[in-house]
């Protein structure tokens, strides 16, 4: 039973570590602008200049 | 991420601050533009950062205080898109209303996930010292989500209580908070029962319901905020030294002299002092002939400057305008729909004293049988969190998100869930003719005149300017599919036309020199003169979406400001009643007749003459070209020339709320089913999560049938 006491906490800090991960995706705006990122990767990196 | 910011020798950027201001570029529709405007706005000198919201269809630029904001819509113009200013933060509290929703949805799903975790050791037989720990551990993750993620439902209920009313919030609440309390007794005395995972899943779900209910309203309406914009926010003040300053609308005092260019919107009422023109003043009156307007003549804020530029002195401005009248009756009149009733309030109504005196009576019952404190109570906690409305919180919602994504990619955009609801109630419909059964822009009567080489002269004459003349056989031309010819010297003089040269002959688009009846314009091509007609024709399915909405029973008719004459055309061409001549108060009477007699009555309009009918009508629709104020009244607006979204969304509201009943119906079954083993002290935590999470899953599966709701018939 002793491997509760590692396994428990890994749980843990995984499912905190994808909460984290979400929040700050929302805090940097990775929401803001689905469709253009979508798009963005269609533009051609040498322009036509 | 970013497109590559080319950074020319010519532009450098700038050692001062910046300020940022933000457009709307509804015309950005691909990968190119997105590269295009970016690229094309940092070779702009004085512009350090350029950054497209594709979704929004927006661009913020950052740039120096000394590029003006005119002088950036012509840099955007130039590269091929139209542009306005964006309205400051447009509609912002909406969107933080879904983020803190989004943010308590998520701690509820971190917090549900890793008890469950713990729960499955425990129902699959976990028992002690490692039970009492692992309650433990579900007590420390739980009491921090449910303060957190539970906060929307408990403010809403206290509100609620606090006015001795009742809503769907007050029986989750109780259930929660009971629920929460119990399995935190049970922990600390070691008992075997712990409802942690009930009462997080519980929040988990109804807050996955709000979430969407939240995002269907912020994705309705950043997609309206998209539109607006398109009438005068502002206008250009000839100043002292005769240079033009632009000021926002609200700042505008009468005396001050406007210059008003070609193409643009009235910010303020005025007399014209230098100049003619024609006015379209059919956003104001619906009138849809434009009418002649030179010196000493007064027009309105709202009328729309088709001909030349002109001065005028402000006469009255802001509040004192026709258009704020028209407001003050909008306000009067959008008070009559705050007293409706959305379908899950009225279900709650019955709902929450039903399961409150439900648990109340177990709780009794098991204490007359001598069970004891503990257990009656644990009896009354399994009936709240079985009955609990996880299921009823989810069955409107689910079905008007899925049923207002079907209607969004069919052109209609849905502001809330409200406006389905009281959108299948309708029985009546009332229709504007200009700008609503008509498009509302000037389009050539006929093409025929025009050879395959004039054609593509003229729309490429056409295509440089933001007249609404050329706007609209620039369209035409471009749907009759012309390519457009190479021109040379392509340049506009204002009030005049377009002139080129295409092969080494000059041709133009000109204003006609003698008076003509309707608007027109003078194709010239190497001297030889074309004469082309507008009008503002029928919308292309004006008929057939007239019939639908026949078939529905909805009895359409018309109610127009234009003259009578013009009215009567449209009406026979349609076969329907019509009433015209009316003013924005006599539209507003009639819908108070109407649903007086009972009707409940969907007004589809777009002009500011509408404003007040369409924020008192049971619902309202407006199409994207409509002013700013009508798309602000309505419920609902539809992008784009087919009248069709009307009728459709007409059915798919219809179709959604068979679909909401049909999910009620599911939930009471299952609480009938769930109901007695509760009562009876049979339900476990691993039932009431079974149950709770089986009957949200039917809910959702059903009313993702909506998907086809508006959307069977994509080929018509």
């Amino acid at each position: 039973m002793s491997i509760l006491a590692f396994l428990i906490p890994v749980a843990l800090l995984m499912g905190l570590a994808g909460l984290v991960g979400f929040f700050w995706a929302m805090r940097t705006g990775q929401f803001e602008d689905i469709d253009g990122a979508a798009n963005r990767i269609l533009i051609d990196e040498e322009g036509e200049a | 991420m970013n497109a590559p910011l080319p950074s020319p020798s010519a532009a450098p950027v700038p050692a001062q601050p910046c300020i940022d201001s933000r457009f709307t570029v509804p015309g950005m529709r691909c990968a190119g533009c997105i590269g295009k405007v970016e690229r094309g706005l940092a070779l702009v000198p004085g512009v350090a950062a350029a950054r497209v919201n594709f979704s929004a269809k927006r661009v913020a630029v950052s740039h120096v205080p000394e590029l003006t904001d005119d002088a950036i819509i012509e840099e955007l113009g130039k590269l091929g898109f139209e542009a306005e200013r964006a309205a400051q933060n447009p509609l912002g509290g909406d969107d933080a209303e879904a983020r803190r929703l989004l943010r308590a949805l998520a701690v509820a799903g971190f917090a549900m996930m890793n008890i469950m975790l713990l729960s499955v050791a425990v129902w699959s037989g976990a028992d002690t010292v490692t039970r009492e720990m692992f309650h433990w551990i579900s007590a420390l993750i739980a009491i921090p989500a449910i303060a957190y993620a539970g906060r929307p439902f408990f403010a809403s209920a206290l509100m609620a209580l606090r006015y001795r009313r009742t809503n769907m919030d007050v029986p989750i609440s109780i259930g929660v908070l009971l629920a929460t309390g119990m399995s935190l007794y049970e922990t600390v005395t070691g008992g075997a029962h712990a409802y942690f995972d009930g009462a997080v899943m519980l929040l988990f779900f109804l807050l996955a319901g709000r979430v969407l209910d939240a995002m269907m309203r912020s994705r309705a309406r950043s997609g309206i905020a998209a539109l607006l914009g398109r009438m005068g926010r502002g206008a250009h003040v000839v100043q002292d030294d005769g240079t033009a300053l632009y000021v926002e609308a609200e700042r505008l005092a009468p005396g001050m002299v406007v210059l008003v260019a070609a193409g643009e919107a009235l910010a303020a009422d005025g007399e014209v002092i230098e100049g003619r023109t024609t006015v379209d003043s059919s956003m104001l009156t619906g009138e849809s002939d434009p009418r002649p307007a030179g010196p000493g003549d007064l027009i309105h804020a709202g009328m729309v400057n088709l001909g030349n530029p002109v001065r005028m002195k402000v006469t009255a401005a802001a509040q004192d305008t026709a258009l704020a009248d028209i407001a003050r009756l909008m306000d009067e009149a959008g008070q009559s729909r705050s007293r409706y009733v959305r379908i899950a309030d009225k279900a709650s109504r019955i709902y929450a004293p039903a399961v409150h005196s439900l648990a109340f009576l177990s709780f009794c019952g098991w204490m007359l049988a001598g069970a004891g404190v503990h257990h009656s109570l644990t009896v009354a906690a399994a009936v709240l969190i079985i009955t609990c409305p996880c299921a009823l919180g989810l069955a409107v919602p689910a079905a008007q998100v899925v049923a207002a994504g079907a209607l969004m990619r069919r052109g209609l955009l849905i502001k809330d869930g409200s406006a389905l609801e009281r959108l299948a109630e309708v029985d009546e419909v009332l229709l504007d003719k200009t700008g609503t059964l008509t498009l509302g822009e000037p389009r050539p009567a006929d093409l025929a005149a025009l050879d395959d080489a004039a054609r593509s002269v003229a729309l490429a004459l056409a295509q440089g300017s933001r007249h609404p003349l050329s706007r609209g056989l620039a369209r035409a031309l471009r749907d009759a599919a012309t390519v457009p010819a190479t021109l040379d010297d392509l340049a506009e003089t204002a009030g005049s036309g377009m002139s080129g040269t295409w092969e080494g002959m000059p041709v133009a688009l000109l204003r006609p020199e003698t008076e003509t009846a309707g608007l027109a314009v003078d194709l010239l091509v190497d001297g030889e003169r074309t004469r082309i007609g507008f009008v503002d024709p029928l919308r292309p399915d004006a008929e057939a979406a007239i019939t639908q909405l026949r078939a529905m029973a909805l009895n359409p008719s018309i109610a127009s400001g234009d003259r009578p004459e013009s009215v009567a055309l449209t009406a026979r061409r349609l076969g329907l009643f019509a009433t015209s001549s009316m003013r924005p108060a006599d539209k507003l009477a009639l819908l108070e007749r109407r649903s007086d007699a009972g009707h409940r009555v969907l007004m589809v309009g777009d002009g500011l003459n509408d404003g007040p009918a369409l924020a008192g009508a049971h619902v309202s629709i407006a199409p994207g070209s409509a002013s700013d104020v009508s798309q602000q009244a309505a419920d609902a607006v539809f992008i784009g020339e087919r009248l069709m979204p009307v009728a459709l969304a007409v059915r798919a509201a219809r179709a959604t709320m068979r679909v909401v009943r049909e999910n009620f119906v599911m939930a009471i079954g299952y609480n009938i089913l769930a109901v007695p083993l509760a009562i009876l002290g049979y339900v476990t935590p691993l039932i009431a999560a079974v149950a709770m999470s089986a009957s949200s899953l039917l809910v959702v599966g059903n009313s993702l049938r909506l998907v086809r709701a508006a959307g069977r018939e994509e080929n018509s």
